[in-house]
């Protein structure tokens, strides 16, 4: 697949009070078509400057922007709105246009394109009723819930008939079963259309639920990035760690033992292998996290256990999990307990 | 009791005073909605930064509005005899009023449109809108509730103004009650008018907050 989307270079820094500030640092990355690209990262990391930077809301300082083969940074104004048609970009806030009706918020960027109002009405029914809306009409915003402010939001993304659409925290402001039917509608769309679609979130379920490919951005820069599955199996870096096992919050305390992860996938979830080891050894062993992910509909299983101080012992049952095909991997507590330091 | 003929003259006067203030508005607005404009979309956080044409048109609107209306009625004689022919009666107060009330409403146009949600400004950017389509379907289109309430606002201060056109000679409500309550010390001429102008800012309040709540779809 050809990449649609290439950041070269990109530097990106503000003028505050406090003087200045390096919101991206050397950005580079490549987004195949058709593909849904996450980027996470706690907040303050850069990323909805990053993607801001992906239709130019924010200018980049240097570095290159390239969407479709164009580099945005040199087009005129008119040549980027035109550009821009075909980016679309849904929010956290949704940002929907309170005094207009929801039919006439699909509207508008059919009449932006150069429509009467009344042609646009006509066509925006059909992406209303895309996104499940058609009832909805003549509703205003400010009468709808969360979930269908981000349906019509993206009903009027999908009315300028992008290529791209870029998702700032579009689910941040949900609850977590409205998070998941919008992310199927992305899902969705992105397999009906064939829109790449970027998702920006500091949510790891948010990443394992939809998107392929996924780069981790920590202060401004981008410390690793690959395919969903290799992030979850495999982190690399001790960012990514972090962000991974966000949910372990107590292992803080127990830090001082050997702690060995595993992971189960497809079939050995069915075995009591915890249970198997722990009546064999006669030596209980410590679950510390354990979490299920579905990672791309696969199932993944990992957990965190910590071993006993018997270093005999500790050996038999890491011998034990790699005989059982579990890829234990021997941990270092610190990188845990310095991101559960730093999430607070 | 009143006389017949000092009914006619309220009545007169309510004529005078409804076309003063309804010219002076209308004008007002021509000038200012522009002038309000300029300044929401040319300020820094606006979606045309351009500091030279912000800094003038602010500091312009500064110095108008820091006259008294009263001198500026004055100073602006020149002016006011060029555009009417002449520089007393009714035509010639709707001059000065518009130059008093320009400012006045510009600064009320910005600050309505300030209000508008800059996401929302951004989410039409994204969708390619150019500054055009932004200023007229999102900016005046959303802020138009605060854009009337700021309209029944200016009616009410341009009301207040128009009684001191009985200064140079023009006519209305306001110029009644001072030359024949407080220079003659007639209360029975006084009080309708006063009462007459109480009511006016009332209805007039009072259609232009009905109409406001009703084009506002925010809150339902």
């Amino acid at each position: 697949m050809p990449n649609i989307i290439e950041i070269k270079q990109l530097h990106k820094s503000f003028i505050s009070e406090k003087g200045e500030v390096e919101a991206l640092r050397d950005v580079s990355l490549e987004i195949e078509k058709n593909d849904i690209y996450g980027i996470i990262g706690l907040s303050g990391a850069g990323k909805s400057t990053l993607v801001r930077c992906m239709n130019l809301l924010e200018r980049p300082t240097s570095g290159q922007v390239i969407v479709n083969g164009k580099e945005l940074t040199e087009l005129s104004d008119r040549q980027l709105r035109s550009e821009r048609r075909k980016i679309g970009m849904i929010f956290q806030h949704f940002n929907l246009l309170m005094q207009r009706n929801v039919l006439d918020n699909v509207a508008f960027p059919i009449e932006i394109a150069g429509k009467s109002k009344r042609e646009a009405r006509k066509e925006a029914e059909q992406y209303l009723d895309a996104v499940g809306l058609a009832e909805k009409a003549s509703a205003y915003p400010a009468q709808l819930s969360g979930g269908q402010k981000q349906r019509v939001a993206i009903a009027r993304v999908l009315a300028s008939k992008p290529e791209i659409l870029l998702c700032d925290e579009a689910t941040s402001a949900l609850d977590p079963q409205t998070t998941k039917s919008i992310l199927t509608l992305l899902k969705e769309i992105n397999e009906k259309y064939g829109i790449t679609i970027v998702v920006i979130t500091h949510e790891m379920s948010v990443i394992q639920e939809i998107c392929k490919h996924v780069a981790v951005l920590e202060h401004g820069k981008l410390v690793e990035s690959g395919t969903t599955e290799e992030l979850f199996r495999n982190p690399k870096t001790p960012e990514a760690k972090r962000l991974v096992f966000s949910g372990s919050e107590h292992i803080l305390e127990m830090t001082s033992e050997r702690i060995v992860r595993v992971r189960f996938h497809g079939g050995s979830a069915y075995e009591p292998t915890i249970g198997n080891i722990v009546l064999e050894t006669k030596t209980p062993i410590n679950i510390l996290y354990a979490n299920t992910n579905t990672v791309n509909g696969n199932a993944e299983g990992e957990m965190l256990l910590q071993l006993p101080s018997d270093d005999e012992k500790a050996d038999h049952i890491i011998e034990y999990f790699k005989e059982k095909g579990l890829d234990p991997e021997e941990v270092s507590a610190d990188a845990f307990a310095a991101g559960n330091t730093d999430d607070n | 009791m009143l006389s017949q003929q000092e009914i006619l003259m309220i009545i007169e006067g309510l004529k005078d005073t409804l076309i003063i203030v309804g010219f002076s508005t209308f004008f007002g607005y021509v000038l200012g909605l522009p002038l309000g404009i300029i300044l929401a979309v040319t300020d820094k956080e606006g979606i045309k930064p351009n500091k030279l044409i912000y800094k003038s048109l602010d500091l312009i609107t500064n110095i108008l509005r820091s006259f008294p209306f009263i001198i500026l009625l004055v100073v602006l004689i020149p002016v006011t005899r060029a555009i009417v022919g002449k520089s007393y009666g009714t035509g010639a107060t709707i001059v000065p009023l518009v130059f008093a009330a320009a400012p006045f409403i510009g600064r009320m146009v910005e600050s309505s449109l300030k209000e508008v949600d800059k996401g929302v400004i951004e989410a039409a950017q994204s969708l390619g809108a150019g500054n055009m389509t932004i200023i007229f379907k999102v900016l005046i289109a959303e802020a138009r509730t605060s854009l009337l309430v700021g309209a029944t606002i200016a009616f009410g201060t341009i009301l207040g103004y128009s009684a001191m056109a009985g200064a140079v000679g023009g006519g209305g409500l306001g110029s009644i009650a001072i030359r024949y309550g407080y220079n003659r010390f007639q209360p029975q001429i006084l009080w309708p008018s006063v009462i007459l102008l109480i009511l006016l800012v009332q209805l007039f309040q009072i259609i232009g907050m009905k109409m406001s709540k009703k084009l506002d779809k925010r809150k339902k």
